[in-house]
């Protein structure tokens, strides 16, 4: 059995109200189907607005989809009795795109991360700061960054903070939207190699959205394309992807930047005048 | 100091601190650069390393009960540190805009996107409500936004992230700033969409000679846009650079590591040509 089953999934917003007759709902998802197996990645991707961090949403059980279901591990997981919905919601942990308005601002990191613990697990207070310093260690922050509030951070410090707090219940499946794209590679690399790790030695599972196509490849079994609503095509391998004939992949495949600036295509020369271009010395 | 009357805007000896019960902290020092007319300035660094302190600081948006924020920021010549909020709001938006690295801070969820972006316009230009309007239209088309007409209705919980990024962008550049502040502006964009917004950026810079300061870690943004790069770590400016030198020559040891680690596309054994 599948980890997590998505079956002929639909959802449209404001889908009851009719405005002069007329149907003014939007379809955001249109018959979506796909699994996820333990221990694999999805990668998804897709035009902004496409409906990536909806169909996440409706995966993680907190946007109702009016058609179709989503099973995980065979529960249907907006039908299921509230002792299974507990235990769900353990297993199933997300990191928003928006990091800031996914904490509450009042909290020092410490209590973010201890909070689904505290929940769940019955630790004393020593093994609990141990774990917690172990875990911001591993999204390379600090024990001195323990006491800090959310303002206090940088985007992408809090974007690790939220990583942290997902992974330090070991999940068994992790929704993650957008959630390395603000990271410079450095840390980036650091972040993809412990999801990773977690992935290898627990049989975590990703939900991967993304725009960065090499981020997704690093981390994806299988990469998925999304558009208009539209699961289009799902590949198993970077071949798959490069070869794909899709109207859409292709445009996406042509915006792809250059890796040096040697190759740059964008830039236009100024039509302002500026001949005379002083020593570059900064 | 080197002076240059293409320079729009001169950042010297930036020293950022912020008050904690421990006593002052630093968050970034010997800030130096300048922004030309025209050019855009790569920015660089591990997260953490100060890009977004020092874009604030520009910008005069750091709480100033909190920091301490020393040395000179001077736009045209004029001292922007120190300066009044009254004087500053007018600053801002008008000579210089920003696009902020998290957009839906950037909007309060209250308004219309509508009605945030056309007042937006019109604080700063002499524009009526008509056509604030039909500005905010043609730039909301040229970043690719769908139904723009509808998009003013909405409000930003409406909106997907990327929505709301471009819809930052488009407010950004409207009216055609001397000095653009991107901090991240493209981390929230499919390919397809990152290409127009950058293309959008590049037409403001050669068009009007806006000079951007563009935060990005993304080094295909780096290498397809900047003139120059510093880069950041631990608070300081670690190198400086003309964007090819700094791919071809780097020097410090972490920008090497920046460098090295970056994923690429290209393989030995598939080369994607079309990539060329
Ligand atoms: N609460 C809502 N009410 C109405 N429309 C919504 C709502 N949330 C999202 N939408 C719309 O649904 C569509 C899909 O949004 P979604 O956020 O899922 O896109 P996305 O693929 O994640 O895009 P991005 O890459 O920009 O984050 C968009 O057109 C958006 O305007
Ligand atoms: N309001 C604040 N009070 C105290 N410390 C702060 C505050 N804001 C930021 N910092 C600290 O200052 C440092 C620089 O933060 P900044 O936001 O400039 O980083 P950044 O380079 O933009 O990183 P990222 O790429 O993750 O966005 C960080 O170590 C952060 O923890
Ligand atoms: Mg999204
Ligand atoms: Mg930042």
């Amino acid at each position: 059995m599948s980890l997590l089953q998505v079956k002929q999934v639909s959802l449209s917003f404001n889908s009851k109200k009719l405005f002069k007759g007329k149907d003014l709902s939007k379809k955001v998802l249109n018959d979506i189907s796909f699994a996820i197996e333990e221990g694999t990645c999805l990668g998804l991707i897709g035009t902004s607005g496409a409906g990536k961090s909806t169909l996440g949403k409706v995966i993680l059980g907190i946007q109702r989809p009016q058609q179709g279901q989503v099973l995980f591990q065979g529960y249907d997981i907006y039908n299921a009795d509230k002792a299974t919905q507990q235990k769900i919601r353990r297993d199933l942990q997300v990191v928003f795109q928006d990091s800031y308005s996914a904490v509450n601002p009042r909290m020092t990191a410490e209590r973010i991360i201890s909070e689904p613990l505290e929940n769940y697990e019955k630790l004393t207070i020593t093994e609990q700061r141990k774990r917690i310093i172990e875990l911001l260690e591993r999204v390379g922050l600090s024990e001195k960054d323990l006491k800090k509030y959310p303002h206090q951070f940088s985007g992408g410090q809090l974007q690790r903070i939220n990583i942290a707090r997902a992974v330090a219940l070991k999940p068994k499946l992790i929704v993650l939207d957008e959630s390395v794209s603000s990271l410079d590679m450095v840390t980036q690399s650091l972040i993809l190699e412990l999801l990773n790790e977690l992935k290898d030695d627990f049989g975590l599972s990703y939900l991967f959205i993304t725009h960065d196509i090499k981020a997704a490849f690093l981390i994806s079994d299988t990469l998925g394309v999304l558009e208009k609503g539209e699961l289009i095509e799902l590949y198993d391998s970077k071949d798959q992807f490069f070869s794909s004939k899709h109207p859409i992949v292709k445009r996406l495949r042509d915006s792809i930047l250059a890796e040096h600036p040697r190759f740059r295509t964008l830039t236009t020369k100024a039509n302002w005048v500026n001949t005379n271009r002083l020593s570059k010395q900064l | 100091m080197k002076s240059n009357e293409q320079n729009i805007l001169n950042v010297r000896d930036l020293h950022v601190q912020v008050r904690t019960p421990e006593g002052l902290s630093t968050l970034v020092q010997n800030i130096n650069f300048e922004m030309e007319k025209g050019k855009i300035l790569g920015l660089v660094g591990e997260s953490g390393s100060g890009k977004t302190i020092t874009s604030m600081s520009i910008l005069q948006l750091l709480d100033k009960k909190r920091m301490n924020i020393e040395g000179s920021i001077t736009l045209h010549g004029r001292e922007l540190n120190g300066l009044e909020n009254k004087e500053m709001r007018k600053i801002r938006g008008k000579d210089i805009a920003f696009i902020m690295q998290n957009p839906m801070n950037a909007f309060t969820p209250v308004f219309t996107i509508g009605h945030q972006f056309v007042e937006t316009i019109r604080t700063h230009s002499s524009l009526n409500k008509k056509q604030a309007k039909e500005l905010a239209i043609d730039t909301m088309q040229s970043v690719n936004l769908p139904n723009p007409d509808k998009l003013l209705k909405s409000y930003p919980f409406q909106l997907s992230g990327g929505m709301l990024q471009r819809v930052m962008i488009a407010m950004a550049a409207c009216l055609n700033p001397s000095v653009i502040i991107a901090d991240e502006p493209t981390t929230a964009l499919d390919l397809h969409n990152q290409l127009l917004v950058l293309r959008l950026l590049d037409k403001v810079r050669s068009r009007y000679g806006t000079s951007i300061l563009l935060i990005s870690h993304d080094l295909g943004v780096i290498s397809e846009m900047a003139d120059d790069v510093i880069v950041m770590q631990y608070g300081r400016i670690v190198e400086s650079a003309n964007v090819f030198d700094l791919f071809d020559h780097p020097e410090h040891e972490y920008t090497k590591k920046l460098l090295r680690t970056r994923p690429t596309l290209y393989s030995q054994k598939q080369p994607y040509t079309y990539m060329l």
